[in-house]
């Protein structure tokens, strides 16, 4: 039944964008708070770095008269410590210790933990789960727990801190750098590799460590800051720099003495330790924005209520169509990803009569779900905007009217079936539940009233053994009855207008006709108009009264189901229909549609599908096409079409 | 929901063993003469052979470690030589004062970091998102130990509403609200990076979620956007969050070593502070023992939480 061969909807952006993508460097600098904190932790490095030949007094030069001097002293900008040492020598030589020691834990946790995952992901079986079952038993201490108890085997000391930190956080590394490696070690490259007799061992080297590396970079980024932070801490707590050896924690270890009288002396170093590690956290925050893409920005957009809609869009000129339920006039919608305008519904127009059954056939990317979702707003923003049209449901255009009436009118007037029922019902809550919330928003009715609609609901759509299956959760119940479930739901309130949005694409072939059986037989029964979204002719022929075919975001074709699958008029919907197998032909050629369709960013003037038709001619590359009435009710958009019965 | 509890239990077993037997090995790592890096090098040479019989030290690795599981299992963690005290007895009390520390903090920071994270993602790119980022930012990179003395400068010297220090008052103290008292600035100063990465983690958990077709499915149904974050969004997001409450129980727990040095808590991480300092590894040795054991029990009520709140789990 279904044969339409799904193209990809946009195609890359443009040609040379590989060419053009701005270097890792360049991204991470053009993010703000990333810059800042690179900016800062290179500041606060160079002036460690420079310790030695900056003009500071020395920082263990001791001078009892000149003790615990308040802030900015003459010659003692950051004062004095209670044996009279400068603050602010003492500042830059820690930051130095803090710095090299936090670092070279870092280091090493990383060469370690990444050397654990690459052997464990890479290796697999008995060496993966002997050295993860050693890591997960680290993870199992609590954090600073685990470096406290290396630290009280080995004793207290700078050096003995490091180990104990580095070893704590070795695990981040083997697991982060498994799971990437576990991914790479079957890809097809390493089995060339290894097929050009490269050794295992040159494999990871070469093949799996540079992609890993990112990995590695991203981890790094993440945890250098908590290493100095908890270094720090544990020469606070007295544990690691030992006088007169003094790093920032040290430093605020022995200053904590004289919080009352000198607070100072411990909150300067302190603060030193706080800008370290916010630098370093905004800098990490945005590298890992760079080199993980699944994270980097836009990509987790929240949608909002209510798709956006231009005010000042361009409404429609022609009256409303009297007596329809709903009437849909230059809709136009796109979609933004940077500077790249993506035009998913180019002007459609679409009436529908009480109790009629219309469907909106198309491949995907045609833009047909697009129109479906924006009738109520349910496209996400961003990255959709409703950039021109009307769509009147009762004489009201729903793009104007507030988010609490469009609230009132979904569920309501307007109800909606999704495609894949797993995914469109809430995991977590048992179905019974959701339908009656569904009533519940609507009417005001108790609990229990809610319930007893929903029993009702569940016996009209046929469900068996309602009392029992309002307590199962949706992953409990099969595709149908969870499809079952969604279509009571969408009842709950005898909508007008039902917008099925392909709404058996999930399910099995059996089940696909039982629901489409019961959705004829609930809009005869209910007089409820049907916007029924598909890329199936069979579906359209057993469920439809009119059609309406969709390509690149207009509407090129439709009219009453029967004369079109019997003579269509555009080439497009000719060769649609030649795509569908028909059962008991088997020597009928199913003819492909050569050719991809438009890039939605990049659309051709003229016509879209000219680029594809054998019938093309030079005018169809020029200016608007107009959807041009025929007889009988139909449309086509197209300035040559088939004569009846042509073929294309 | 039986069978996954039967399930995660099993799986406790392995950690808890491997647990175990690194915490055995802290004696057995010891550099040098372990009895005499226990006891001091001022220890009696009778004291020195008691404590190698009494630690089996002579003997091979596996049965001094079934010897000292034994023990453990049989409540017994040692003496501890500083203390002149069984190693339990001192375990058990401290661990009393962290185990409110710590849970004040964690109930504080599961409040307040998923709380952020909703409106975080509820307001996506808005003012309060801007703020709220903002101070995950800071509350992830302050040092406790910092924050704890900025806290004291602030609420106990400057401005005197707090006690400074201490679990209870010296005088007339000991109540439940002398406690609670004293529990706010330790606990605020615990809570603060636990509640920023439980935030970030909401947030980020809510944004996801809120891309979910079930969520197009409740505004579909009419609901208000007050019901879609709330009724069904954080639902889902949740699950997702649970776990990271359960790690935040680890750092917490950890992070309570800084916090009790600084407010003098009388509980289990400033004893493994003095307890290293004076090299005495058999109380240090009960008290990571005890700390993690529970870590591990921690993430185990985590795990049957998520499964009870998620069906598809259980």
């Amino acid at each position: 039944m279904s044969a339409v061969v799904d193209a990809p909807p946009v195609a890359p952006a443009t040609g040379g964008k590989a060419a053009r993508r701005p270097s890792s460097l360049a991204l991470l600098l053009h993010n703000k708070p990333a810059a800042v904190g690179l900016v800062l932790l290179i500041l606060v490095a160079l002036v460690a770095l420079l310790a030695p030949v900056l003009p500071l007094p020395d920082p263990n030069a001791t001078a009892p008269a000149d003790r615990l001097k308040p802030l900015f002293s003459p010659g003692h900008f950051l004062g004095t410590d209670p044996l009279g040492r400068d603050v602010l020598a003492r500042l830059v030589w820690g930051t130095r210790v803090s710095l090299s020691v936090g670092i070279a834990a870092s280091l090493i946790a990383a060469v370690v933990g990444s050397a654990i995952g690459l052997a464990a992901g890479y290796c697999g079986r008995f060496v993966d789960s002997a050295l993860m079952r050693g890591v997960d038993t680290l993870m199992a201490f609590p954090y600073i727990l685990l470096a406290l108890a290396i630290v009280a085997i080995l004793g207290p000391g700078l050096v003995n801190a490091l180990y104990a930190i580095a070893l704590v956080n070795i695990p981040f590394f083997a697991r982060n750098i498994r799971g990437v490696t576990m991914g790479l070690a079957r890809r097809d490259f390493v089995d060339a590799a290894r097929l050009s007799g490269k050794s295992e061992f040159n494999i990871v080297l070469t093949e799996i460590l540079p992609n890993v590396l990112p990995v590695i970079v991203v981890t790094l980024s993440t945890t250098v800051g908590w290493m100095i932070l908890e270094t720090a801490g544990l020469s606070f707590l007295g544990l690691g720099a030992q006088p007169p050896q003094a790093d920032l924690g040290s430093m605020l270890g022995e200053g904590r003495r004289l919080l009352f009288t000198a607070p100072m002396v411990s909150l300067v170093p302190g603060a030193m330790i706080f800008l370290i590690v916010v630098s370093i956290n905004l800098l990490g925050d945005g590298i890992r924005d760079v080199l993980d893409p699944r994270l980097r920005s836009g990509a987790l957009a929240r949608p909002s209520a209510r798709t956006a809609v231009d005010p000042r869009r361009a409404r429609p000129s022609r009256d409303p169509a009297p007596g329809a339920v709903l009437d849909v006039a230059g809709l136009r919608a796109e979609f933004r990803d940077g500077s790249e305008t993506f035009h998913a519904v180019g002007g459609v127009d679409l009436v529908l009569a009480p109790g009629e059954c219309l469907g909106l056939v198309g491949e995907s990317g045609s833009g047909k779900s697009v129109t479906a979702l924006s009738l109520a707003g349910l496209v996400p923003s961003p990255p959709a905007r409703i950039t021109g049209g009307s769509v009147r449901l009762g004489g009201e255009d729903l793009l104007d009217a507030p988010l609490s009436k469009l609230q009132a009118l979904r569920g309501g007037a307007v109800a909606y079936v999704f495609q894949d029922p797993l995914s469109t019902l809430h995991p977590m809550m048992r179905v019974g539940d959701q339908v009656a919330e569904a009533v519940r928003a609507h009417r005001r009715v108790s609990r229990r009233e809610a319930e007893a609609r929903c029993r009702e609901l569940f016996e009209t759509v046929r469900i068996p053994n309602p009392e029992a299956r309002m307590r199962a959760f949706p992953h409990e119940l099969s595709g149908g009855l969870r499809q079952r479930v969604a279509i009571a739901m969408a009842l709950a309130n005898d909508p007008v207008l039902l917008v099925a949005d392909e709404p058996t694409t999930a399910l099995d072939v059996t089940v696909q006709a039982e629901v489409l059986r019961l959705l004829d037989r609930l809009r005869r029964e209910r007089g409820m108009a049907v916007l029924f979204i598909t890329h199936d002719f069979g579906v359209v022929s057993q469920l439809c009264d009119r059609i309406a075919v969709m390509y690149a975001g207009r509407i090129v074709e439709t009219g009453p189901v029967d004369a079109v699958l019997a003579a269509p008029r555009h080439p497009y919907t000719r060769r649609l229909i030649d795509c569908v197998p028909v059962v008991g032909r088997p020597e009928r050629e199913l003819a492909a549609i050569p050719g991809r369709v438009p890039a939605l960013n990049r659309l051709p003037p003229g016509c879209a599908f000219a680029e594809r038709c054998e019938r093309v001619r030079d005018d169809c590359r020029r200016g608007e096409i107009p959807l041009a009435s025929l007889d009988a009710g139909r449309a086509v958009r197209c300035l040559h079409p088939l004569a009846s019965g042509e073929a294309a | 929901m039986t069978a996954f509890v039967a399930k995660r239990l099993l799986a406790a077993i392995p950690v808890l063993f491997g647990l175990s037997v690194i915490v055995f090995l802290m004696i057995a790592l010891i550099p040098g003469d372990a009895a005499t890096a226990i006891l001091g090098s001022f220890a009696t040479p009778e004291n020195v052979a008691r404590l190698n019989a009494d630690l089996g030290l002579d003997r091979s690795l596996p049965e001094q470690y079934g010897l000292w599981i034994s023990g453990v299992l049989r409540g017994d963690l040692g003496q501890s030589f500083t203390l002149n005290r069984p190693v339990l007895d001192e375990v058990g009390q401290r661990f009393g004062a962290t185990l409110i520390l710590a849970g004040a903090a964690l109930v504080l920071s599961s409040i307040i970091g998923l709380l952020a994270g909703i409106v975080s993602a509820a307001r996506q790119f808005g003012w309060a998102d801007r703020a709220i980022t903002l101070a995950v930012l800071v509350g992830i990179s302050v040092p406790s130990f910092w924050l704890g003395l900025i806290l004291i400068l602030a609420f106990a010297v400057a401005w005197p509403v707090f006690p400074p220090s201490g679990m209870v008052a010296i005088y007339g103290g000991g109540g439940p609200l002398d406690v609670a008292h004293h529990l706010v600035l330790p606990a605020v100063t615990l809570a603060v990076v636990a509640s920023g990465v439980i935030a970030r983690l909401t947030r980020t958990a809510m944004l996801e979620v809120l891309r979910q077709d079930f969520v197009r499915t409740a505004r579909a149904k009419g609901l208000s956007e007050r019901h879609v974050l709330f009724g069904h969004a954080f639902r889902a997001a949740l699950v997702s969050v649970i776990p990271v409450i359960g790690i935040q129980a680890g750092f917490v727990l950890g992070g309570a070593v800084y916090v009790e040095t600084v407010f003098q808590w009388p509980g289990i991480g400033a004893m493994l502070v003095e307890a290293i300092a004076k090299r005495d590894v058999l109380l240090v040795q009960g008290g990571v023992l005890v700390v993690a054991a529970s870590y591990v029990l921690f993430n185990l009520a985590a795990d049957l939480a998520q499964a009870l709140l998620d069906p598809r789990l259980a």
